[in-house]
């Protein structure tokens, strides 16, 4: 089970794409797995003939918890390969009734979790906050195929199965706490632990406007470029020069540090239309032409708005870019999304009264600002750094 | 300016004694010998020996004699030299300092403060290591302090002196060597308890010597990754809750720590205020570390291994969470890859 973002513990198995025998080759897309945010299609990044699904469908199990063996090409399935660990069994534990922690049990009401799927990993086995709190992000979904309820014995607990399906509007909601409460955990982290500076500058939009018409003459209307494509690719080019502000600010062995990213990959915050937002990664946005970029871009928004992203869209952001221009503000100053340790933010272009060269001027502007970690940074390399989003963006050509 | 905790409980008595003449000292060997745990050393000589009583070992009767002289319009400091010994005093306590103001419809005030020493940790066996403070802490009508750190040492005692009401202050054995860096000493609340040390996993309650004890538990275990709340309570009655239920609201784990025995102990008391008031923050159950239950031992590793001690401190904050969840704390950058 991938890590799909820092906030993400656990993960549930929707589906599986893969049979013991298929021949796997890398970055093939072998499960679907639900978390709190959406259904992540899984890449594996390894080639060779499936031997064995460990994790059924339908079961909730922690990060790092292998899924499948692969055999290598040419090995013998089903030789050596080693057994996982069986999965903890969710429900009551035997002999007595199910131990929930008071905190757990009115978290459980408030998040519309139902303790019976949930498996305690507290002390004596109680479910704590944490189970909750993580089954918040998986309990939305119904099994596909529930097994027949067993005949009870009398008296004792069991793990019953839902009355009745629940509505969509009812799975909506549950879905939309469950997201709450991941943003929030992942929101007061960065809060609680990242120190974050803040910068803002003013971009003069008119000579990147000005190419981007040109260069959007004789396209069709689907395959426009959009300025907001020009503001990724030039916080891309940026970070080549500034690299502190793409990687992540680690906790390890050897104490707290700074670890540069290899490629750049921003994740881009999409606002999902029922509430909450997500921010999966463009991945290589420096190295890619702008046509190829509006088309990622294209093809993000609407996957993130349908709730199929791949596992290594939600968990490689090196960096973050935000947009609330559409929405009609000046600027925005984000929130780090942990590990890394920077946020770009963009407000909406507009005409303002600008002075160049001495003189005033109407020019359509936008309102730039960095939101950045500064155990990993300073404000003068911020302030550089911004510099140099707004250089790039009077040279829309080497874009 | 260096001191340390016996330093600052002489300083205490001192200036109060300059400051005003209705401020005496009386119990056994305070004088001549300067103090059991030479608190008074020199006072005799610098205040005389109208304000600075040598006592007969007679708890009862010098106990009585401080509050009677409290009736009288003095301001005594009565040393009781262990509260085991405090015992034989109980009566003059309980029946007439806590009672009188209530009794006499708030015509009568017993301003006394008496002192004693608490606490094992020096072999002095069972008759002088008990931790009876919870006793006192029992009785309405009375305040019970017991300060853990050298500027509570000397402000607790100088705030004490100014309450028209008895006030008990329990000064753990262990603790008269502690010395700390201070730029003054001067009078400090007596109402609320401290936050030690901030944390966000667990909350490790204390008091007095057993203050410095869950503070190195702490550490141990914020390098294990585990972040806990040390609240040092101060004011032993009455509590402050206030201050213990905001941090179990934020941490959700709480273990008490406390030098007297389980059964009856203040511990119980504070649990039973955190189910009261807190039921629905418990993502665990609370973890007691107090004393075994036996009289304190004489031999120096039995009477280490009577009392709550860091490693089992520690432990029992293990204990609240599951073993994945420990294995997981102590796994860092399990998130992300």
């Amino acid at each position: 089970m991938p890590a799909l973002g820092a906030d993400m513990d656990e993960g549930r198995l929707d589906e599986w794409r893969i049979q013991p025998g298929d021949t796997v080759t890398r970055g093939q897309i072998v499960a679907v797995v639900e978390t709190t945010k959406a259904a992540v299609e899984i890449e594996c990044w390894h080639e060779g003939v499936v031997n064995e699904l460990l994790v059924p469908v339908g079961e909730t199990v922690a990060v790092g918890t292998p899924l499948a063996t692969l055999a290598e090409p040419g090995d013998q399935p089903g030789s050596a390969a080693p057994k996982a660990a069986p999965a903890a069994v969710a429900g009551a534990p035997v002999g007595h009734r199910q131990w929930v922690s008071p905190a757990a049990r009115r978290t459980a009401a408030a998040l519309g979790v139902d303790l019976k799927s949930v498996t305690g990993t507290g002390p004596q086995g109680a479910v704590t906050l944490h189970d909750v709190e993580h089954a918040a992000a998986t309990a939305h979904h119904e099994a596909p195929t529930p097994p027949p309820p067993p005949p009870p014995a009398d008296g004792a607990p069991e793990s019953a199965p839902k009355s009745a399906p629940r509505s969509a509007a009812e799975k909506a909601r549950e879905r939309g706490a469950a997201m709450r409460a991941s943003i929030a955990a992942a929101m007061s982290r960065s809060k609680r632990e990242i120190p974050h500076y803040y910068l803002a500058d003013e971009i003069i939009l008119d000579t990147a406007l000005a190419w981007l018409t040109e260069q959007n003459t004789g396209r069709p209307i689907t395959e426009r470029i959009l300025p907001a494509v020009l503001q990724l690719k030039a916080v891309a080019l940026a970070t080549v020069r500034f690299s502190e502000f793409n990687g992540f600010w680690r906790s390890d062995h050897s104490g707290e540090h700074f670890e540069p990213a290899n490629g750049t990959h921003v994740g881009v915050a999409i606002s999902l239309r029922g509430g909450g937002l997500v921010a999966p990664a463009i991945h290589d946005v420096a190295e890619k032409p702008l046509a190829e970029l509006m088309e990622d871009l294209t093809d993000l928004v609407a996957r993130a708005r349908a709730g199929s992203l791949r596992s290594s869209e939600m968990s490689d952001p090196t960096i973050t870019v935000t947009n609330l221009g559409a929405n009609g503000v000046d600027s925005v100053f984000g929130v780090i999304y942990p590990q890394q340790v920077a946020i770009v933010g963009f407000g909406k272009p507009a005409q303002r009264v600008v002075v160049v060269d001495g003189g005033i001027r109407v020019a359509t502007t936008v309102h730039s600002t960095l939101a950045a970690d500064h155990r990993a940074s300073d404000g003068a390399r911020g302030a550089l750094f911004l510099a140099e989003i707004n250089r790039l963006l009077q040279q829309p050509q080497e874009l | 300016m260096t001191t340390t905790y016996r330093n600052a409980v002489h300083d205490a008595i001192a200036d109060a004694m300059r400051a005003d003449d209705r401020v005496v000292l009386l119990g056994e060997d305070v004088g001549r010998y300067g103090g059991t745990y030479a608190v008074s050393k020199g006072m005799l000589a610098e205040f005389g020996a109208d304000r600075i009583r040598d006592t007969p070992i007679s708890e009862l009767g010098f106990v009585g004699i401080g509050i009677g002289a409290a009736l009288g319009g003095l301001r005594p400091i009565v040393e009781v030299m262990t509260v085991n010994f405090s015992l034989l005093a109980l009566d003059q306590i309980v029946n007439t300092a806590a009672a009188l103001r209530h009794m006499s419809s708030g015509q009568f005030s017993v301003p006394v403060v008496v002192r004693m020493a608490t606490g094992a940790g020096r072999q002095l066996a069972a008759q002088h290591s008990h931790s009876l403070e919870n006793w006192y802490a029992h009785i309405p009508g009375i305040t019970v302090l017991a300060p853990s750190t050298v500027a509570d040492a000397y402000g607790m005692l100088r705030t004490a002196l100014s309450s028209p009401d008895p006030v008990i202050i329990a000064e753990h054995v262990g603790l008269y060597n502690l010395s700390a860096d201070l730029e003054e000493l001067q009078p400090t609340d007596i109402s609320r308890a401290a936050l030690r040390r901030n944390g966000t996993d667990a909350t490790i309650i204390a008091y007095g010597g057993c203050v410095p004890k869950a503070l190195d538990a702490a550490e141990q275990l914020a390098q294990a990754g585990v972040d806990c709340d040390v609240i040092d309570l101060r004011v032993l009655r009455p509590l402050d809750d206030a201050t213990i239920m905001e941090s179990v609201a934020r941490t959700h784990r709480v273990v008490v720590v406390d030098e007297a025995w389980h059964t009856g102990s203040l511990a119980g008391e504070i649990s039973a205020r955190i189910v009261e008031q807190a039921f629905y923050e418990l993502d665990a159950p609370i973890a007691r570390v107090c004393t075994a239950e036996v009289p304190i031992p004489y031999a120096k590793h039995l009477e280490e291994a009577a009392l709550p001690q860091p490693d089992k401190i520690v432990a029992a904050v293990r204990g609240l969470f599951g073993q994945d969840r420990w294995a997981g704390a102590q796994r860092p950058g399990t998130g992300g890859r």
